[in-house]
């Protein structure tokens, strides 16, 4: 349901809903004697919310970090299907992967916490600015008009976040919650093909969750932004996931829908506990 | 959360983004410059010859900001990028021939492609690590200045001739102040816009949390270069200033001390903070200037209070830079917008 009239697509994505938008293939990472991921291989498919799940150590959040290049898996593929074609990850550096639309979150909050909200959500916006050296010492100019229109699509996120009240002030100075919100803000507004949230309501309260979860929500369905979600809590995961795979020690156990996976008995066994089997 | 004008309704974004929004501000502003031009005319030479002193540490002190402040990549490297901006533009004057504002211009442009040549450390190291490579450039710098002797004249002076420009020789303290104190003012401005824009904000978010700052496509690297390199610009400016102010460039000038008197700037004035560098400026070049007057006057009743000068400058620097990390780590700028916000918020505390 759009509730508001947006000027921006926050989208970055030009693919129909349906065709794939990133395949993973039998990426492999290993730190020194310790396999993070063996083999491990899903398709992400434009239009979905896609959870990661798995236990504590299962490889989720370094699964996470070789898509958006931080870690450089020993074996294996990472393709991004761009508007230029398709775009192999492994290898590439994380601002070129970020240029290519890939946005993120981070577990632990990783906000820029000297800057203000409205400077934060503003470095989001990084990738789509000339930043012209010259330009910049004069402000006058190129520089002031490039702040203000890229301005107005922050804004719009500021609004879509209902974080208001909270734009001039400090990340470092603001409530957990709110700088969770500011973390997805911030990828927000880099206008991603491809949204990566690494537990974005770990830490938070019932109440909390819901409106995170309406968030993210309201991102897929208003802007169709493609997601990948790590998350622990299941209710969350079978609620808002459109597919679900499953890691454990590294290796991928299930692929498929929340029906699918929590019907699968080696999924059952690895994360939700035996007992619940019987 | 410091205290804000009441009052003040942005239509636009434009109008918020300007850096004076009320009456008050604006009028300080123009307060400030009544004052600099004011200067000249009423103090005495002594305190002119200081008030340009502390124009040429105003424009190196924005640019060690930038680095240290902004970025957050430390540097003990300061005296040397003022040589470089030194000999460069003196050596290009008096064997190239050239006019001296071209001379300034190309010694800017060589200091900021040394300085990005000594940032590539950054790199890889941060923290005291890096304060250890940027010391090395320091040392590597003035070793090269003094032992190059066919290009340095070694550890001899060279002497300039008096700044001449369409035939009007800049001969005193007063006429050299209104050269000082317009780049200062550019150096401040250039300084206070580029933290407005994208690229001074993609400074600040390597400087926070690198990292997030390369997922939200921020190349690092050249970041980090590029900071070395505007950082060392500002150096290279303000040095070639110092070498046509004084008319002698001599490596003596531009030792360690001089980086950690930079260093010591920044802090006392506020890191992260283009007017902290200004505050910073004006306070580590008086404090000195003021102790070698107070010997001065002391003469007539204790002989020996000038002798004891330097002795008692050296406790005193160290002194004040203890006292601001305890007390006040965020320097001069955090205690005036203190002040600013008492008086906002006057007769509440909050």
């Amino acid at each position: 349901m759009i509730t508001r009239a947006y000027r921006h697509s926050l989208n970055g994505s030009h693919l129909a809903p349906g065709q794939p938008l990133m395949e993973v293939s039998d990426v492999s990472l290993r730190f020194g004697g310790i396999t993070a991921l063996a083999g491990v291989g899903f398709t992400v498919t434009q239009g979905h919310i896609h959870a990661v799940i798995g236990p504590n150590g299962a490889g989720k959040s370094s699964l996470l970090n070789c898509i958006s290049g931080l870690y450089r898996p020993q074996e294996g593929q990472v393709t991004l299907y761009t508007k230029n074609g398709p775009a192999e990850l492994v290898g590439m550096r994380p601002h070129r992967i970020a240029r290519l639309g890939v946005a993120r979150s981070f577990q632990n909050i990783e906000l820029f916490r000297h800057l203000t909200v409205l400077e934060n959500l503003m470095l989001g916006r990084h990738v789509h600015m000339r930043h012209r050296l010259l330009a910049s010492l004069a402000w006058f100019g190129p520089a002031r008009r490039e702040e203000i229109a890229h301005r107005v699509l922050v804004e719009e996120v500021i609004d879509l976040l209902q974080i208001q009240s909270v734009r001039h002030q400090p990340v470092g100075s603001l409530a957990y919650g709110f700088q969770k919100r500011v973390e997805l803000g911030r990828a927000l507004c880099m206008q991603p093909a491809l949204l990566l949230l690494d537990e974005p309501m770990a830490g938070m309260n019932t109440e909390e969750k819901e409106d995170m979860a309406r968030f993210v929500l309201d991102v897929h369905e208003l802007a169709g932004v493609t997601v990948v979600l790590i998350e622990h809590d299941m209710n969350v995961v079978m609620d808002i996931s459109d597919r679900v795979s499953v890691l454990d020690f590294g290796e991928l156990i299930a692929d498929g829908t929340p029906a699918e996976v929590s019907a699968n008995p080696d999924v059952v066994r690895a994360y939700l506990g035996e007992e619940l089997s019987a | 959360m410091p205290a804000s004008a009441t009052g003040v309704h942005h239509r636009s974004y434009a109008s918020e983004l300007t850096l004076r929004h009320t009456r008050a501000e604006r009028f300080r502003l123009l307060l400030i410059l009544a004052a600099v031009v004011m200067v000249p005319f009423i103090v005495t030479p002594y305190w002119l010859t200081i008030a340009n002193q502390i124009g040429i540490a105003v424009i190196g002190a924005v640019g060690l900001n930038i680095l240290v402040g902004y970025t957050g990549q430390i540097s003990l490297g300061q005296g040397g990028f003022l040589a470089v901006g030194a000999y460069t533009s003196a050596l290009l004057h008096i064997r190239a021939d050239l006019p001296v504002p071209v001379c300034i211009a190309l010694a800017v442009i060589t200091t900021a492609a040394i300085g990005a040549l000594f940032g590539v450390p950054a790199l890889r190291l941060k923290g005291l690590y890096l304060a250890i490579a940027t010391l090395a450039s320091q040392e590597i710098i003035l070793f090269a200045v003094r032992t190059w002797d066919w290009l340095t004249g070694g550890v001899d002076a060279i002497s300039l001739p008096r700044l001449e420009v369409g035939g009007f020789i800049f001969r005193q303290d007063f006429d050299w102040y209104w050269v000082i104190m317009a780049f200062a003012v550019l150096a401040v401005i250039t300084g206070r816009n580029l933290f407005r824009t994208g690229l001074g904000r993609s400074f600040m978010a390597v400087r926070d949390q690198d990292i997030a700052a390369s997922a939200m496509g921020v190349d690092v690297t050249r970041t980090k270069v590029l900071a070395f390199a505007i950082s060392s610009a500002y150096a290279g400016l303000a040095g070639a200033l110092m070498a046509h102010y004084t008319g002698i460039v001599t490596w003596e000038r531009f030792t360690l001390d001089v980086s950690v008197l930079y260093l010591a700037i920044i802090i006392v004035g506020g890191l992260g903070s283009i007017a902290g560098s200004v505050y910073g400026a004006i306070f580590m070049i008086t404090l000195p200037a003021l102790i070698t007057r107070f010997g001065q006057d002391f003469q007539s009743i204790w002989p020996q209070a000038a002798e004891k000068v330097p002795a008692v400058q050296v406790i005193v620097f160290g002194l004040v830079i203890v006292l601001f990390l305890i007390f006040e780590p965020r320097g001069l700028n955090r205690i005036w917008q203190r002040m600013k916000d008492y008086i906002r918020f006057w007769p509440y505390r909050y």
